[in-house]
């Protein structure tokens, strides 16, 4: 295991960001801390990089205790949000400066920015300054910083966050590759669900200060431990009594299967290739469904249609426990 | 967004000009103009008068030293009020503006009554060893840093407040230690306006009048600084050697200002 977390608390004044957290994180991953904005995550992330002190509880990395290690000497690699670039610096300057800092000859640092600058597609811009750079070459140059100095663990704070839609995308694909290339132990914090399924190798969801679930994108996403999981890993709604995703629900214009639910279509929104309709049942309420465009246009639903609502086969659903469901879906 | 120049924003710019105009320009402009009324005698004069060039020189070194100690310090606890949660930071602050507030005059009567030989808090053990503080070097200049003092870190606080302290952590991660952190990250970041704060804080020290007059004991030839030659030259119906001196202090500050600007990157003017 890369990096152990026994037993961390964190109280900010009265309000208690991390409870009683232990977590292993294992060599060579790439791992997702994911969840809701100000759910501990983040200070979870910074308390493995020495940037916070945990109030109780113990951090060590690759097997050696780091509780009380000041961050220089925890030779972790941090990726910042709004990338934390030192502006009066060019970018080599800026990926060289741990190397620098280690007194490294020369020679090699030249070749080693050279060499980071190429990995992360910014040769050309070497002597530029970071506020001549786009947000997406930035945080690519704040990677390269922090890869520079061969870290033993590497820690990004919402490093997309920052980006808009398409880059966001692009550099997580491209992050995703960087790692199968690199093999460095990695830990993400997202509150992007979606970014976390697509790129991590494990997921670790973090929601009020305490862990809810530790597992690979598939586990979490067919059975999640509980409904925060499956509600904060996608939208939910509920039908026959349990959660289920939208788009796992069969529609029918007529009642052919046994234990299909009726209802009426209340309201019908197109978002590019889905189509979102809201069924107003007897039984269940509300009950959201996603379908493509080309089933919506081959079964005619409308406004008003009568349908026939069933789970599809194959879909994960989790019974609904008590009334937590209903603050779940979000 | 260009707007039009209607008669209102006509009107205000006539009002600023003037007010600058009556209040700044015309004054100043009026001692350049003694000063120079018989070409450079009167500055030439004035520079041979041994009291004026000790007077100068004084000035010169109270200055520059002030503006060294309140650099130090200005920086210190420009980084304590920023970067640091303590008790009493509100305080510390507030304390800070006191110099702003404070007339120089009762400054200068309070480092006396701290200081003084005879029967100051601190003067008389001081003295024993043989350090003179009022009536000498040591009073003037702690009473040139202390009306300076607030000009560094007014400068200073807002650079780093903005800066934020993203880029520290960062260096800290890659491995930089406390020193390393402050001479490579944070001081490039706020250079600019520590420059500032020094310039003005120098601009200030050259003026000083108030305090550094009760604290100096204005021995002629001995710590008789530039502006209290002024005063006395004046007084004694020299006009024209006070005009000069006058000159000179104010074109040494405003030489400070003008280079500064003229040094400082377009970009983050």
């Amino acid at each position: 295991m890369s990096i152990e977390i026994t037993g961390v608390s964190k109280r900010f004044g009265d309000f208690v960001a991390l409870d009683d957290v232990s977590l292993s994180i294992p060599s060579g991953r790439l791992t997702a801390l994911l969840g809701p904005s100000g759910g501990g995550k983040s200070t979870l992330l910074r308390i493995v990089a020495g940037l916070e002190s945990a109030d109780v509880g113990t951090v060590s990395i690759e097997g050696a205790e780091a509780t009380h290690l000041p961050p220089q000497k925890r030779n972790v690699g941090f990726v910042f949000q709004h990338y934390a670039a030192f502006k009066h610096m060019s970018v080599a300057k800026n990926v060289a400066f741990g190397l620098e800092i280690r007194k490294r000859p020369k020679a090699e640092v030249k070749r080693r920015v050279e060499e980071l600058l190429d990995l992360v597609h910014l040769g050309q811009f070497a002597h530029r300054l970071p506020a001549q750079l786009s947000g997406g070459q930035r945080q690519r140059m704040a990677l390269a910083r922090a890869l520079a100095v061969e870290p033993s663990v590497l820690l990004l704070d919402e490093p997309f966050g920052a980006l808009d839609a398409k880059v966001r995308k692009e550099l997580r694909d491209w992050l995703r590759r960087l790692h199968d290339e690199v093999h460095v132990t990695t830990v993400f914090v997202t509150h992007d669900q979606e970014e976390a399924l697509e790129v991590a190798d494990e997921i670790v969801v973090i929601n009020d200060g305490r862990i809810e679930q530790v597992g690979t994108p598939d586990e979490l996403y067919d059975a999640p431990a509980n409904d925060f999981v499956m509600g904060f890993l996608g939208p939910v709604t509920r039908l026959n009594g349990a959660l289920i995703r939208p788009h796992d629900i069969d529609v029918s214009t007529h009642d052919g299967l046994l234990g299909a639910v009726p209802g009426v279509v209340t309201r019908t929104l197109r978002v590019g290739f889905e189509v979102r309709l809201t069924v107003d049942t007897p039984s269940d309420g509300d009950v959201t469904v996603v379908l493509t465009r080309a089933t919506a246009r081959a079964l005619g639903v409308e406004d008003g249609s009568r349908v026939w609502l069933s789970p599809n086969l194959g879909a994960g659903a989790l019974p609904v426990l008590a009334a937590r469901s209903a603050t779940a879906a979000r | 967004m260009a707007r039009r120049a209607s008669l209102v924003t006509w009107l205000l710019r006539l009002a600023v000009v003037g007010y600058l105009f009556l209040l700044v320009a015309w004054p100043s402009w009026l001692v350049v103009q003694k000063t120079f009324e018989h070409g450079l005698a009167g500055i030439a004069e004035a520079l041979s008068d041994p009291d004026v060039t000790h007077a100068l020189r004084l000035t010169g070194y109270v200055s520059v030293v002030a503006v060294a100690i309140n650099l130090v310090f200005g920086v210190g606890v420009s980084l304590l009020l920023v970067r640091y949660e303590f008790p009493g930071k509100r305080l510390l602050s507030a304390m800070v503006d006191v110099p702003l507030s404070v007339s120089p005059v009762v400054v200068g009567l309070a480092l006396v009554l701290v200081y003084n030989g005879r029967f100051g808090w601190f003067g008389p053990a001081l003295e024993a060893h043989g350090v003179q503080v009022i009536f000498a070097t040591p009073g003037m200049i702690m009473a040139t840093c202390f009306v300076a003092l607030p000009l560094v870190i007014r400068e200073v606080v807002p650079v780093l407040e903005e800066v934020g302290d993203e880029q520290e952590q960062a260096a800290r991660s890659l491995g930089a230690n406390a020193v390393q952190t402050f001479r490579r990250v944070t001081l490039p970041s706020i250079k600019w306006a520590v420059v500032y704060g020094v310039v003005l804080s120098l601009a200030r020290s050259l003026g000083e009048f108030g305090a550094v007059k009760v604290v100096s004991g204005n021995v002629t030839g001995q710590t008789q600084l530039a502006t209290l030659v002024v005063q006395q030259k004046y007084q004694n119906f020299q006009q024209e050697t006070a005009y000069s001196v006058s000159f000179l202090l104010a074109f040494a500050a405003v030489l400070c200002i003008v280079v500064v600007s003229l040094l400082r990157p377009k970009e983050e003017r």
